[in-house]
Formats: structure tokens, sequence, C-alpha cells
């Protein structure tokens, strides 16, 4: 519009105007085909339209959504769901998932406290063990009973999570634990202390996943086994070690994501009554909502990221402004289903612009 | 130097036996395999000289396929043996064979869509710094590569999913040219080509001929193409090598005379059956 007073200063009304919305035409359509080819510019603009709809509603009443303190509130919630759907990604764009995770991010936590009050390890150590150990081994188990014995994975990580889920509530006798007094110091480095421990690794691990899928042979084989398995062998790529690193990396992130949270709720927490779906069921969403294929052979880290941040935005925002919780599902999976049919729409038309 | 006839090609099989001395790098010797009650090959004696380029035709189900698939290790035979560079193998494994200078393309089934042309012309063989993947000099490479075959690509960074599937056939093989394979085997190279990328395609093999170090094997029914490009000709029937002779010593006219010459002589036993004694059709 400023363009139009500028050019001709007298007729402001009619004559230019052709010439403006053309301009603005123009943009739209840059902006949409930069929206088409981007496949992470349409979650962030969702996120972006979040925030700017509950800081709105918000602002209306009291002034919550965006302060301080609901900035950790989102990042408590948003940070796990980012760490597991790292791992997430990286097997549903190699052709896997696990529905398992959740569980060992739930079990996790009881290991450590096992380790370092009954086996005295110090806490340092037995973090870490825990998390190998846990994350890890039932990732390999996870791999061995789909890679080694050919169930699919769908089905192998539903039997070990409810193995592993009757185990934390078998060891925990279905109570919580405290956190190991020799393990306080050092769960500041696990987002103890501070409310935005978690988000940092979390925004940490996303760079270094990037890094992983996009830049090193060990992300080009995982995005070739799941686009074309076949090919991928006859290439000489290594299935079977690409889907055991994979479940073995989702694991361990599980293990980390479920120790953070122990540490920020200062608290292990049992899970009982299937509650430990919830982190996987999220993070598996949240993957999807980022543009990766249920299919497998793509996906991106970015993406899962911001489609970690809309769940949390949508979490948090219809609590801070005041959406009772019991319908709050309803517009959660409303939300979730809009996010997805602008991504499958979305990624027809950018095939379309690809064939042509 | 008989031309095989319908009468004597059934009880004839045999092809020339393997000239002693010769510098065969490959010889697979009776090779016999069989899928449960079916046999696929029976008793198939071939020979690759260095430098060579070997045809081979035969109708579908022939078996030519699945000699392919044993000499590259993707399947292992029944019986016989196969010989590389003068000593007998075993291989394990397609990566175990590609170790040993076997390199094999399929029919465009190797691309992987969503990988870009570079990262698919370089998959498990990629540049490295570790631990990050070269992308400029995997680029660079890529584009110098497809240049001197001649393939045009808008972009090697674009998806194959994006191309052509002579273009993705030109790429598969490309990659394969450039993975320093002494024995190239190509899967109908030629299938779903169109008239300039099948030109492509044949240039490549042109060249590696030139190259001179290294033999490839054809498998394609197009006999024109197959007598233009290739030094010798096999022919695969019923899992058993039923002709073999030198491009120049035969013709199209005698490969089509040969090959409608064994449909004739299936239909006629067709009719027979039926018929319980029917005449032969010839």
């Amino acid at each position: 519009m400023s363009n139009t007073v500028q050019r001709a200063p007298g007729v402001a009304g009619q004559q230019p105007e052709p010439g403006t919305t053309g301009n603005v035409w123009r943009y739209l359509r840059q902006a949409g085909l930069f929206m088409a080819k981007q496949r992470e510019a349409t979650v962030f603009l969702v996120v972006v339209l979040l925030i700017v709809y509950f800081g709105l509603i918000s602002s209306a009443g009291r002034p919550v959504f965006f302060t301080k303190p609901d900035l950790v509130n989102l990042s408590i919630i948003a940070a796990p769901i980012m760490i597991i759907a790292y791992g997430e990604v990286l097997l549903l764009i190699c052709g896997e998932i696990d529905l398992s995770v959740g569980f060992i991010y739930a079990f996790t936590p009881f290991i450590m406290y096992f380790l370092i009050t009954y086996y005295h390890f110090p806490a340092f150590l037995g973090i870490i063990v825990a998390i190998l150990l846990v994350g890890g081994g039932i990732g390999w188990v996870n791999a061995f009973l789909t890679v080694t014995l050919g169930l699919p994975s769908f089905v192998a990580t539903l039997g070990t999570g409810f193995i592993i889920g009757g185990l934390t509530l078998t060891m925990g006798h279905g109570e919580q634990a405290p956190i190991p007094p020799s393990a306080l110091g050092i769960g500041d480095w696990f987002g103890q202390a501070n409310g935005f421990a978690q988000i940092i690794w979390a925004a940490i691990l996303l760079v270094v996943f990037h890094i992983l899928l996009r830049q090193t042979p060990w992300g080009l084989h995982t995005i070739a086994v799941g686009g074309n398995a076949l090919g991928a062998r006859e290439a000489g790529v290594n299935l079977a070690r690409i889907k055991f690193g994979n479940f073995m990396l989702t694991g361990i992130l599980g293990g980390l994501a479920g120790v953070q949270t122990a540490f920020q709720t200062n608290l292990i927490d049992t899970y009982s009554g299937g509650a430990a779906y919830q982190p996987m069921f999220y993070a598996v969403a949240a993957a999807v909502i980022g543009g990766t294929a249920m299919l497998g052979g793509s996906g991106t880290m970015i993406g899962a990221f911001l489609g970690a941040a809309v769940l949390a935005i949508l979490i948090d925002g219809f609590a801070v402004i005041g959406v009772s919780a019991f319908p709050l599902q309803i517009f959660f999976g409303g939300a979730i289903l809009i996010a997805m049919i602008a991504n499958v729409q979305l990624a027809r038309l950018r095939v379309q612009g690809r064939v042509r | 130097m008989t031309t095989d006839n319908g009468d004597t090609a059934a009880q004839v099989p045999q092809a020339a036996d393997p000239l002693a001395g010769a510098p065969d790098v490959l010889r697979a010797e009776h090779i016999g395999k069989r899928f449960g009650a079916v046999t696929a090959l029976r008793d198939i004696n071939l020979r690759l000289a260095r430098g060579e380029v070997l045809g081979l035709l035969g109708d579908n189900g022939a078996g030519k396929s699945t000699l392919l698939k044993i000499l590259c290790g993707f399947q292992q035979q029944d019986s016989g043996r196969i010989v590389l560079n003068g000593q007998e193998v075993t291989f394990k494994s397609v990566d175990h064979a590609r170790s040993l200078g076997i390199d094999v393309v399929y029919q465009d089934l190797a691309l992987v869509n969503q990988l870009s042309v570079y990262h698919n012309m370089f998959l498990n063989r990629e540049k490295v710094r570790w631990p990050l993947l070269s992308n400029r000099t995997m680029k660079r490479l890529t584009r110098q590569y497809l240049d001197e075959v001649g393939i045009n690509i808008p972009s090697v960074e674009s998806d194959v999913a994006a191309l052509s599937g002579g273009q993705r056939q030109a790429i598969a093989v490309a990659r394969a040219v450039h993975s320093n394979a002494k024995i190239l085997l190509l899967d109908e190279p030629l299938a779903a080509m169109g008239a300039k990328e099948g030109a492509i395609i044949l240039d490549l093999v042109r060249d590696l001929k030139a190259r001179g170090d290294v033999s490839v094997v054809i498998i394609a029914h197009n006999y024109a193409q197959v007598l233009e490009i290739c030094d010798r000709v096999n022919l695969i029937q019923q899992g058993e090598i039923t002709f073999d002779k030198r491009s120049a010593d035969t013709s199209l006219a005698e490969l089509n005379e040969i090959v409608v010459e064994e449909y004739r002589r299936a239909l006629a036993e067709r009719h027979r059956q039926l018929a319980g004694g029917g005449p032969a059709a010839s």
C-alpha cells in the first residue's frame, strides 16, 4: 500500500491497485511455494499461529501465556517429546516404530535408583549405566525381535513395552521413589534446578541428530533402508546394523528423557495404568506432524522438533486459556488432524511440483 | 558352425567347450539350480573372457535372471562351480562378490527414490570426511561421471524419484561403471528406455569395451542391439545354454529362427499333449 501512495500520490484510490494486488498476490504465491517446498516451514507457521492465537486469547483476560513461568512449563512439556521423537524419526524413516519407548522412559529412572541406592554406584555412573543399559539393552531386544526373528516392530515393541511396564511396577512395588540423595548435585545437569535445562538438551540433540540424519553415512543408509530395502541391500548396506543401531538410539533417548523428567519433577514415577504410552504417542505424533512418513524413507528432525512444539503449545495453551480438562482432548485431536491434513495435502502439491 | 535347427537343438544342447588356456575372467561350470519342483538351471556352462561383452538371450523363464543372481552372489547354485580368474570361488553374498570385482545392475530397482542423484551414486561408497559426508566432492564427481556419459539431468541434487526410467537406469549403470568392478552384470539395461537413453547405455558399454579390462554380461531382449554391442552371444533355453557364437558369426535372422523354432516346437508339443499325438507344426 505504501508503494501505491508513493507512485501515484494523487490517485491513491483506483488506478495503481491492479499492480499492488498483483504484487501482493505474487508475494503470497512465493510464500505459498516456499511453504510447499519446505515441509518444516508449514509446521513452523503453525507454531507461530498457535503462539499468536494463545497469546491474544490469554492476554485479553490474564496474561499468562508465554510469560517466564509459562515458558518453563512449555519447555518441560515439549522437551521429552522432542528427545523421544528424534529416535522415532530415525525408526520411522527406516520403516520401523518403537511403541515401548515410553516404558523405557519410565523404567530407566528406577534402574538408576536401584543402581545408586542398593548397588552403591556413584551417581554419575549410575545414571549413565542406567540409560545405556536399559535404553540400549531394550532397544537391542526390540531390534532382535524385529530384525532377527522377523516380527513386525509394531507387535514386537508392544510386547516388550508391556513387559517393561510390568517390570517397572513390580520392581517399584507400584510406588513412586525419591531421587537418591547422592544424585541431587549431578541432577542439575539433567534439569533439576533449571526449568530450561531439558529444552537446552533437546536443542543440542536436535543439532546432533539433524547432522546424523543429513550429513553422515548412517543417516543416508537409514533413509535408503526405509526408502528401498532391496536396493539398499543390493548396494551392500547392512540393514540389520542400521536397524539395531536406530532401535538402540531410540531406547537410549527414551532413557535419557525419563531420567531428565525424574530429576525435573524430583520424583521417580511408575506411570501405572498405561500412562507410559503417552510420551511415546506424543513423540510419534510430533514426528508425523513434522512431516515424517509412516511408510518410511523420509522425515526430518527439525520437523519433529516443531511438531513437539505444536503439541506442547496446544497442551499448555488450552490449559492457560482455561479450557476444561474434559473437552481438551477433543481440541487436541482436532488440531493434530488439521496439522496432518495440511501436511499431507502440501506433500501432494510438492510431489506434483516435482514431477512437473 | 552348424546352424542349430529345431530337431537337433533338443538333443544337442551342449555349448562350445570353454577354450583351454583362454584368459577367462569368469567361468561357470555345470551350474544347476532348483526351486522346489522347478528346475531353473540344468547344466549351465558359461565363460567370459577379459574385456569381452557377452550377450545373454532367452525367453522369460529360461533362467537368465537366475543365472545372473548366482553369478552376482545373490543366490547360490545347487551344483556346479564358479571359477573366477582361475580360482574356484563360493560367493557368500552380493557384498562378497562385489569385493571380488563383480557388480550387478538390476532393472532400476537399485536406486532409492528418496535420495538425491549424487547420494544414490555413492550409496554405501560415500566420500567421507569423518564423521561427515563430503557432499561437495560427491556432487562434483557425480556431475563429472554423468557428463562423461552424456546423461542430461537438471541437477544432481534432485531426488531420483523425479527422473525418468531411462535416466534412472543410466545412473545405475554409471554407478556400477565407477565402482571399479572388473565384471559387470547388466540385467536388461535397455528395458523401458527411450531411444536416446538406450543409446547412452550402449555407448557406456562401448566405452567399457574400449577400456579392455572390464568384462560385461548383458541380459537383453532386443537381438539387434545385442548383436551390435556384444562380442559373443549365448542363448539360454530351458536352463541350458544351447547356442554360443561370436556376434560376427551369426545374424539376426539366425537368432530369430532359433527362437521361433523353439516356440513352434513348444506349440507342437502342447498340441500333441492336448490331442494325444497331433502332427508337429514345422
